[in-house]
């Protein structure tokens, strides 16, 4: 272990010095799994805070009835342009882009990823479906308006630039994809001696589940777009009516992809939890291979729910049996990772820092988010609160609470590592304290205003709604001041702040084993595998 | 009202209670256990673990099965609450309900067509469901039903009001940029008033025959009597306002006179007021007289 005071000042030393290129053709051709990784965090927080803004400015719209700061068609191009920004440029490439390259090779004990070219053109991929959607905002017939599912026949009609966005999101769509065969070979080849299937970290298990996914949902994703842009142009009829189509099959098409990309989204942040949480209660992860068999069992059941969006479509009643059914067995799942994390804190010694205060967060969240699935999932009670507030509000517990909570953890657990040097922890606990209230009163409002009936994407509504939206205005107002202060915070800490040593958290996984921050090569020589991922003991670990 | 009739409100709710009440029980017992945790096995109270554990097959089968059990049953629940809402009781009075960009009207047996729901109380109605565009989804919270409206499809919603009363009507899909002024009420009447009603023809008088006209195709989804700003021009004070509208993409002024408004009903996009998107369907079907009767309501509106 290398003493404090030996540390090089962030951006310097291990693989920050890694040379032969300069400026920034050292980070956009570089094909080393830690400068790609940072690229893809960049990008895709670049993205999460212009997303971040325009969800202000749809609360501030629906602060009071009628128009507040903005007119109906740009009103529903904001809540448009936010979905597709969220889901397709942030929390999909999220996770696995920037701490799956980050973290991942070096906790299987590689060197890089097995395809570090590919590596590369898959963030080249996503930028270039990130360029078309953005130029689509500002050409055509302006930014699209149809919600992020585009659904057809109205996505077919309006003359907004749906085409261009369309085909920036299927451009996107393979750079998942790429990246999802690259870790699959990667966890298959590359991990170290000893490190067997039973001794993978849970991160690297939800990683795992999740490319499977990438891999089989995106193709149908590519599909369905490419059909959207074929009916525009073609008219080839296969989803109106008029002409011998079916508005339900596009339905149906759209979702036997986008709901197992929520599984995309939040099984990796569930891996992020199953680190953080033993390494702060310093005692093995309870239950690890119900955890990482639940991740897998998530991917899969997860993928036959698509149906549980369209119990109000006109779909027949015995598919409505069949998918209410089959997203109940979901939910179990969950349930077993839930319950695995609490008990992990029994009888361990908890240590109550940044990291570990947003993975408790997020049990909380995702509780919540889950149980209110529960409500969505049963066909008596989805009828009335399918497309109200209710679903928004339950969207907001999974992803935001969940996956992106699980995001914030896994910055203020990784990043030091990365750049040699800390953030200061009041600030840290501060913000997160804003954030989990500003949250609460934010979403929670919403499910209310959907309990009462206020339907989704809705401009403007009945005065007996007002109150409560501005409840929730004012909590997305908490929400993003403690957002600016962890940031401020955190970038502010890995730039000036105190330096660190390789394993300030006392963590029992690989990657807080090699020098901070890590070299090109992560391991002087290739690592042999004695113990597993929480075997604090075997880890030499106090 | 017959007392075995159960209606769609009396079959949610229950499972509405059950499901939130199972799920509180579930969210209080995580979250006290993990915040009793957490003060109790503190670092600076617990220096050190005391345990090692690292799984239990016992309590992993607890909780399998006991969360499976809980879920099957709201499944279940949920399944036969649902069933009520499908099945449609005999007597049920029928109404056809059409949806467009953006309005709702409803017509009846007798052909008498309505923008509002009347519906008798205390008698089922079922609701067949049309649209004559794009998707949009007949939403009302008071009876707990909803039902996409799907064009090509022959969709349905049933429901009985219980009470007297007028009930929100919304439009749940989303249907571009009109879809949120896309509502209209359930106006439950006693049996008596909803047949007295219901044989009454059309308003006679000619100013609310105009109205009626508006009403009745939806122009006030987007236009406003009283100044209100909403998806197109309001139409207080716009006859005799010079505007400045957009014709095959070249500006121009105008004033507004009786051509300019009856071509605006029947090719609306020929001139369109400039900042207003060029969106509104034409409304071909339209007699001479009732374009007439429109206008002339419409330079009334000061």
């Amino acid at each position: 272990m290398i003493p404090v005071e030996n540390v090089p000042p962030a951006g310097d030393g291990g693989f920050w010095n890694d040379t032969g290129k300069t400026g920034i053709t050292a980070w956009i051709f570089s094909t080393d799994h830690k400068r790609i990784g940072l690229l893809y965090f960049y990008s895709v927080l670049t993205f999460f805070l212009i997303a971040v803004v325009l969800g202000v400015l749809l609360r501030i719209e629906l602060m009071a009835p009628g128009r507040t700061i903005m007119g109906p068609q740009t009103y529903n191009a904001v809540f448009t342009v936010h979905g597709v920004v969220m889901v397709f440029l942030f929390i999909i490439p999220g996770f696995q882009g920037s701490f799956g390259n980050l973290v991942m090779p070096i906790q299987i004990g590689a060197r890089d990823v097995a395809f570090p070219r590919l590596n590369l053109f898959s963030w080249w991929l996503y930028i270039a479906g990130a360029a078309v959607i953005i130029t689509s905002l500002f050409t055509g017939g302006g930014p699209p308006d149809t919600g992020w599912t585009f659904y057809v026949p109205f996505s077919e009609r309006t003359g907004t630039n749906v085409s261009l966005a369309v085909f920036g999101v299927f451009i996107v769509g393979f750079s998942s994809i790429v990246t999802g065969l690259n870790f699959v070979t990667t966890i298959h080849r590359l991990r170290a001696e000893g490190m067997t299937w039973g001794r993978l970290p849970l991160f690297v298990w939800s990683l795992y589940a999740t490319a499977w996914v990438q891999i089989l949902a995106t193709p149908i994703l590519g599909i369905t777009l490419a059909l959207i842009i074929a009916e525009r142009f073609l008219g080839t009829g296969l989803f109106d009516p008029a002409r011998g189509g079916d508005p339900l099959m596009y339905q149906h098409l759209f979702w036997i992809y986008s709901h197992p990309a929520v599984y995309i989204m939040i099984l990796p942040g569930m891996g992020v939890i199953s680190e953080i949480i033993p390494a702060f209660a310093r005692k093995p992860i309870f239950g690890y291979k119900m955890i990482a068999f639940s991740s897998l069992a998530i991917a899969a059941a997860g993928s036959l729910v698509w149906g549980h969006h369209m119990f109000t479509s006109g779909m027949s009643d015995t598919a409505i049996l069949v998918f209410s059914f089959l997203t109940f067995v979901v939910a179990i799942p969950s349930a077993i990772k839930v319950f695995n994390w609490v008990s992990t804190l029994y009888r361990g010694s908890i240590s109550l820092e940044a990291p570990m205060l947003f993975a408790l967060a997020f049990i909380l969240l995702f509780s919540i988010g889950g149980l209110t699935g529960l409500i969505l999932g049963a066909a008596a009670t989805d009828i009335h609160v399918h497309d109200t507030q209710f679903v928004v509000g339950h969207f907001h517990y999974v992803i935001f609470g969940g996956a992106v909570f699980a995001f914030f953890g896994a910055m203020h657990y990784w990043l030091p590592k990365f750049y040699g040097r800390r953030y200061a922890e009041k600030p840290a606990v501060v913000a997160w304290v804003l954030m989990f209230v500003g949250f609460n009163i934010t979403y929670f409002t919403m499910m209310v205003l959907g309990m009462k009936g206020m339907p989704r994407r809705y401009y403007d509504y009945l005065p007996e709604f007002a109150p409560l939206n501005l409840v929730s205005t004012i909590g997305s107002w908490i929400l993003v001041s403690g957002l600016i202060l962890m940031l401020v915070n955190l970038f502010r800490g890995l730039f000036k702040g105190e330096p660190i040593d390789r394993n300030p958290w006392g963590a029992a996984t690989l990657e807080w084993t090699i020098p901070t921050p890590p070299p090109t090569e992560n391991f002087e020589e290739e690592p042999v595998v004695t113990h597993g991922p929480y075997d604090f003991k075997g880890a030499g670990i106090p | 009202m017959n007392p075995l009739l159960i209606t769609t409100t009396q079959a949610v709710d229950p499972v509405f209670k059950f499901i939130f009440g199972v799920s509180l029980v579930l969210l209080l017992g995580i979250t006290a256990t993990t915040v009793g945790f957490v003060i109790r096995y503190r670092r600076s109270r617990a220096p050190e673990p005391t345990s090692q554990s690292s799984g239990n097959i016992w309590l992993e089968i607890v909780w399998i099965v006991l969360p499976s059990i809980l879920v099957l049953a709201m499944f279940y629940y949920g399944w036969s609450g649902y069933l009520s809402l499908r099945n449609v009781p005999k007597d049920a009075l029928p109404v056809t309900a059409t949806a467009r960009m953006w309005s709702w009207s409803f017509t009846y047996a007798n052909g008498k067509t309505s923008p509002r729901l009347y519906v008798p109380v205390g008698k089922p109605v079922v609701v067949n469901l049309v649209s004559k565009d794009v998707l949009h989804g007949f939403y009302i919270p008071a009876f707990r039903v909803k039902r996409d409206v799907v064009p090509g499809m022959k969709n349905f919603a049933w429901f009985v009001a219980s009470k007297p009363g007028s009930y929100d009507l919304f439009c749940s899909v989303y249907c571009g940029v009109g879809h949120s002024a896309m509502i209209t009420t359930v106006e439950a009447v006693p049996a008596a008033e909803f047949a007295a009603w219901l044989e009454k023809g059309e308003g006679k008088e000619e100013k609310a025959a105009g109205k009626a006209l508006l009403e009745k195709h939806g122009c006030l989804g987007c236009h406003s009597l009283d100044g209100t700003a909403k998806v197109g021009p309001t139409f207080k004070g716009i006859f005799g306002r010079r505007v400045t509208v957009l014709t095959g993409g070249t500006e121009r002024t105008i004033t507004v006179d009786e051509e300019y408004l009856r071509r605006s009903i029947l090719d609306p996009n020929a001139d369109v007021v400039k900042g207003y998107q060029p969106i509104m369907p034409s409304f071909p079907g339209l007699t001479k007289d009732e374009v007439t009767t429109m206008v002339e309501f419409i330079e009334g509106v000061r």
